[in-house]
């Protein structure tokens, strides 16, 4: 029963959060620009209007791929908020993944087809990382459960530290934010128009939009596992996690994608080998 | 409640595509000054687009001639309604200084259907806001006519 209240409670309120978290976002980065920017709901206003507008599409395959994109990443926090296997929770954020890419691939839009490859580069960059947070997990508490992380005593931070840096590039992927926003990026009359969603449009695009907003409650949720012991300290760790985040997307320029692949397997592989080397040891 | 969440929210989230049909790029920069920090234009949810498929407003600065006008037509007809048009200067208006030479077609509104007409040599960006507000209540009562 508990589970099923916490399973709504994701299913509802991961939207609502990462739709309020995606206009203040917008808010701050106008602060460092010294704007003042739309207001807060701004994110609500955009997506209420795409499901106003003309239903285009190019083919019907990505209809589908939009609803499976958004089903995915809803059924991945619900079974994170069911305190469930993270392994699977990957697994089937994963699977969204790849369908917003074929939606992309099934156009002939040379804009998404780069798009596309530019986004599975960048899912190649990101996964590895979080399976080796999820086997930093594993070695800390003995097994791949949610449950199992509430049970220690002690916050996670103190024993895996890199792997939470690591996290942070998985994290900044998946946010699309720069250096790291090849695939699509918040300001789509760049280089790319708008890459894999340059094909997706109205209602559509407001699936993804959605779905979105579900993945960075779903990332925010594995940073917050860092410091389950204590709320208060774990919305400060949420709180200045994300800050530096929009302070890097306003501070770097964007990168090629042989950069990103050699600082985050580098960096970002090496610090979490380091990191389990350490916990193997100790 | 929906539906009027999302009327509401038409007019709070307008999306602009930018389409130079060959102006002398004093337009385009009043256009882009918009979005400065000084007009900050993102205050009313406005966000610069490439893409016509993701846009509302199609805002259309310079001459159209006999080569772009197909341009302009295929941009225009890619955007989903609904959808509002702004021609900017007296270029955009009408053809302006260059409205006699023999490869210019003339205003916009020769090719596509335009809501709003901003006036000026180069338009001033107070009045470019202007032409978006009055755009967006303009495209809010054609969609209540078409229901
Ligand atoms: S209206 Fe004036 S400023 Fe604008 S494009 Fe024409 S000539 Fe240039």
């Amino acid at each position: 029963m508990e589970t099923l209240i916490l399973v709504i409670i994701g299913l509802v309120g991961a939207p609502l959060a990462g739709g309020l978290l995606a206009g203040l976002d917008r808010r701050v980065t106008a602060w460092f620009q010294s704007r003042q920017g739309p207001p807060i709901m701004q994110a609500f206003y955009d997506v209420a209007k795409l499901f106003g507008k003309e239903k285009m599409v190019v083919n019907q395959w990505q209809i589908l791929c939009a609803w499976v994109y958004l089903v995915a990443a809803a059924a991945s926090v619900a079974l994170f908020f069911a305190q469930g296997d993270l392994l699977l929770v990957i697994f089937v954020q994963a699977i969204g993944a790849v369908f917003l890419v074929m939606g992309a691939l099934s156009t002939k839009s040379p804009y998404a087809q780069v798009g596309a490859q530019r986004e599975l580069i960048q899912v190649l960059a990101y996964e590895p990382i979080l399976v080796l947070v999820f086997v930093g997990f594993y070695m800390v508490t003995g097994s791949f459960s949610i449950e199992a992380i509430w049970a220690q005593e002690t916050p996670l931070l103190a024993k895996m530290p890199l792997l939470y840096l690591a996290l942070g590039y998985a994290l900044t992927i998946k946010l699309r934010k720069s250096p790291f926003d090849f695939s699509t990026s918040h300001h789509g009359h760049q280089e790319l128009v708008k890459g894999v969603l340059t094909e997706y449009s109205g209602p559509y695009l407001g699936l993804i939009e959605i779905a979105h907003w579900y993945e960075t409650i779903l990332v925010l949720g594995l940073c917050a596992l860092f410091w389950h012991t204590n709320v208060a300290w774990m919305a400060l760790l949420l709180a200045a996690t994300y800050m530096l985040e929009i302070l890097v997307d306003n501070t770097m320029a964007r990168m090629t994608w042989r950069w990103m692949i050699k600082r985050v397997w580098l960096l970002g592989m090496g610090m979490s080998v380091v990191n389990l080397i350490w916990l193997y040891a100790g | 409640m929906f539906g009027s969440f999302i009327k509401k929210s038409r007019a709070k989230s307008p999306w602009i595509m930018h389409f130079d049909c060959g102006s002398c790029n004093g337009c385009d920069i009043e256009v882009l000054a918009c979005l400065t920090p000084l007009y900050d234009v993102e205050r009313f949810g406005v966000v610069n687009v490439g893409n016509p498929k993701h846009a509302d407003v199609l805002l259309v600065t310079g001459t159209v001639n006999h080569r772009n006008k197909k341009v302009l037509k295929n941009i225009y007809d890619q955007m989903p309604e609904p959808k509002a048009v702004i021609a900017i200067g007296a270029c955009g208006n009408t053809g302006g200084v260059f409205r006699e030479a023999y490869n210019v077609v003339g205003g916009v509104d020769k090719v596509i259907p335009v809501d709003v007409y901003v006036p000026g040599c180069p338009a001033k960006p107070e009045a470019i806001i202007d032409g978006v507000v009055a755009g967006l209540a303009k495209f809010a009562q054609k969609v209540e006519e078409a229901k």
